[in-house]
């Protein structure tokens, strides 16, 4: 039996016909059946995420096995596409490198493992997995281990959004214990009070100059709507302004801020300034305890974020390099035909 | 034999505190085993010094200068690795590790040829309200350390583009709540220590509370004008590291102008 990895992804292939050729999960089992029976496959396991949908199977005879795969695949999606195919030890560091989140779009991101166990978990429990294919991926999950561990592929933050949470999370701590105000409802304020609500923060209020709009984005986010003009009011009760209003002026002073800190006492302020033209006083960030970063600073931080998880690829690449030799050595020596075993921790 | 451990300690220090500096420089800094060792290594010998010389002296080890300087880098490493695990302050070991290792050093250069001395009865009165003074030092001290670390990551959130350090370092916020807590704590302490002092039949030199009254004085006003919000946490944390600068340079004096003799 030989291994082998078939798909598509986000690389080559465009989002229209991707989502034709996703799974969903409910149709999943059945799917991996077809592919089992009708493409002569000994095992199989079937990743589809929204970046990419992919096989793995193992096999005898390779070429006939994929070919089927393919026509099966395109078949359900009643689209035809390109797909790529690794093999045996190119099959094994193409998931190890899956699971590592070195294939990503984001580089480093840690969502794709818990994807890949889910799928293999539903491979495992229909029964459709034997050695080869538990040997691989339980090896691949412990090589993400490794990787996250070993090196500092997932440190920093590489978005707008995430690099806010960080900044927030560096001055509070815990988030849960934080109240946001959003000035504006433009969609780059909306996305990062969306990250800074995945981390729970405890309140959100949101204040626009067309209340309804306000009122129409708190629903949806799971805050309170406030009118424009009362804005200033709850100041001093937030942690976090996040701001993206289109005002030609300048909305808060250094001047005014340090009036109204008085009654903060030591709470820090953080002060998220999205607009163009800028919406605070560059001048706020002299404060005591007031923290001001603007959309180039977050920009600036996210392309380091990127930068330094495109350095650790390398120790990365290492890493997965001796981890396929491992898994090699491993194929290469069993005997031809083992009985089936399951491996259950994931 | 107690020179050993003291050796082995501050070696085990010193290793631990290089690695993780190579490490920080190249980027590669992450808190694993290898400082673990190296830091409850070095902690276990110092102690084993702090019993062995005390047993060796029939005395709780603090009754001369070598022994208070190490007593204090004990003290200081003991806050540190209580006050690092519950406020999971990363990095609190690295910024004490140089003073640890500093008072070692100073009191292995300067007191090497020190010899034993028996002093008498294996816990005098006189002892117990120093060893507290020196607890209550290395608490303080530590809030000096968590000011540091404060100063830097503030000044690090303020930046365009944070450095590497950035990503390692607390929370401000946790760093600020610690230093509070350990300032009470500290203030606490050397209060208990002071009034045992009073107590003891045995006192701690004339030098030795002036000194203690001054730090005592210093640390319960910024901890009254902190409550009162008279200070915010960037200030405290200004104002303890030039008071600990200042009282390095004071202490000392204040000692010398006791006399020669380290009891």
């Amino acid at each position: 039996m030989k291994i082998f990895c078939l798909g598509l992804s986000h690389h080559g292939t465009e989002i229209g016909l991707r989502e034709r050729f996703a799974v969903e999960e409910r149709k999943l089992p059945a799917t991996l059946e077809v592919l089992r029976s009708q493409a002569g496959l000994g095992e199989v396991v079937l990743v589809s995420t929204c970046n990419r949908v992919e096989v793995y199977g193992s096999a005898n005879n390779l070429e006939v096995a994929s070919r089927a795969c393919v026509e099966i695949l395109q078949k359900m999606a009643g689209a035809k596409a390109k797909f790529y195919q690794r093999e045996e030890d190119e099959g094994a560091r193409h998931l190890f490198r899956l699971v590592s989140g070195l294939d990503s779009m984001v580089v480093g991101e840690t969502e794709i493992l818990g994807q890949v166990k889910t799928a293999y978990a539903t491979a495992l429990d229909g029964g459709l997995t034997g050695p080869t294919l538990n040997r691989l991926f339980q090896q691949s999950f412990r090589v993400a281990k490794q990787v996250r561990t070993e090196t500092g592929i997932t440190r920093g933050a590489v978005s707008v959004g995430s690099v806010a949470v960080e900044l927030a999370e560096k001055i509070f701590g815990d988030l849960k214990s934080c109240r946001v105000l959003l000035l504006g409802a433009g969609q780059a304020g909306g996305r990062v009070a969306r990250s800074l609500r995945s981390r729970g923060v405890r309140g959100l209020i949101l204040s626009n100059r067309t209340y309804q709009r306000a009122a129409e984005l708190a629903e949806e986010l799971g805050g309170m709507a406030l009118h424009f003009n009362h804005w200033r009011n709850v100041l001093n009760d937030v942690d976090i302004v996040i701001s993206s209003t289109a005002a030609h002026g300048r909305l808060l002073s250094a001047k005014e801020l340090a009036y109204m800190r008085e009654a903060r006492k030591d709470r820090p302020l953080f002060l998220i300034d999205l607009a163009v033209p800028r919406d605070f006083d560059p001048a706020l960030n002299h404060l005591e305890g007031v923290f001001l970063h603007d959309i180039d600073s977050l920009q600036a931080m996210a392309g380091q974020g990127l930068a330094e998880r495109r350095r650790e690829v390398v120790q990365c690449e290492q890493l997965i390099a001796a981890q396929v030799e491992e898994f090699l050595g491993w194929l290469w020596q069993r005997p031809a035909s083992l009985p089936s075993e399951n491996l259950v921790s994931l | 034999m107690e020179r050993y451990f003291l050796a082995g300690s501050t070696i085990f220090y010193l290793w631990g505190f290089a690695y993780s500096l190579v490490l920080l420089r190249v980027g590669k800094f992450r808190p694993g085993r290898l400082n673990l060792c190296a830091v409850v290594g070095g902690f276990t010998l110092q102690t084993g010094f702090l019993v062995v010389r005390g047993y060796l002296l029939g005395h709780f080890p603090v009754s001369g200068a070598f022994e208070t300087l190490v007593f204090l880098s004990w003290s200081i490493a003991l806050a540190s690795l209580v006050v690092g695990r519950i406020y999971r302050l990363s990095l609190l070991g690295l910024f004490a590790a140089p003073l640890v290792i500093g008072l070692q050093l100073v009191a292995w250069f300067r007191f090497a040829g020190l010899e034993t001395v028996q002093l008498g009865p294996l816990v005098g009165e006189g002892e117990l309200p120093m060893a507290m003074v020196l607890l209550a030092y290395g608490v303080l001290v530590v809030v000096v350390v968590a000011g540091v670390m404060y100063l830097v990551q503030e000044r690090q959130l303020k930046m365009r583009v944070p450095g590497l350090i950035f990503h390692l370092l607390p929370p401000i916020t946790n760093l600020s709540e610690a230093m509070q807590r350990l300032l009470g704590f500290g203030v606490g302490l050397l209060t208990l220590g002071i009034l045992a002092g009073l107590f003891a039949d045995e006192s701690i030199g004339h030098g030795g509370s002036v000194a203690s009254l001054l730090v005592w004085i210093i640390s319960a006003v910024i901890l009254f004008l902190w409550s009162r919000n008279f200070l915010h946490s960037h200030r405290v944390a200004q104002v303890c590291l030039a008071a600990f600068l200042l009282l390095l340079g004071v202490l000392p004096a204040i000692h010398m102008l006791e006399g020669p003799g380290t009891k």
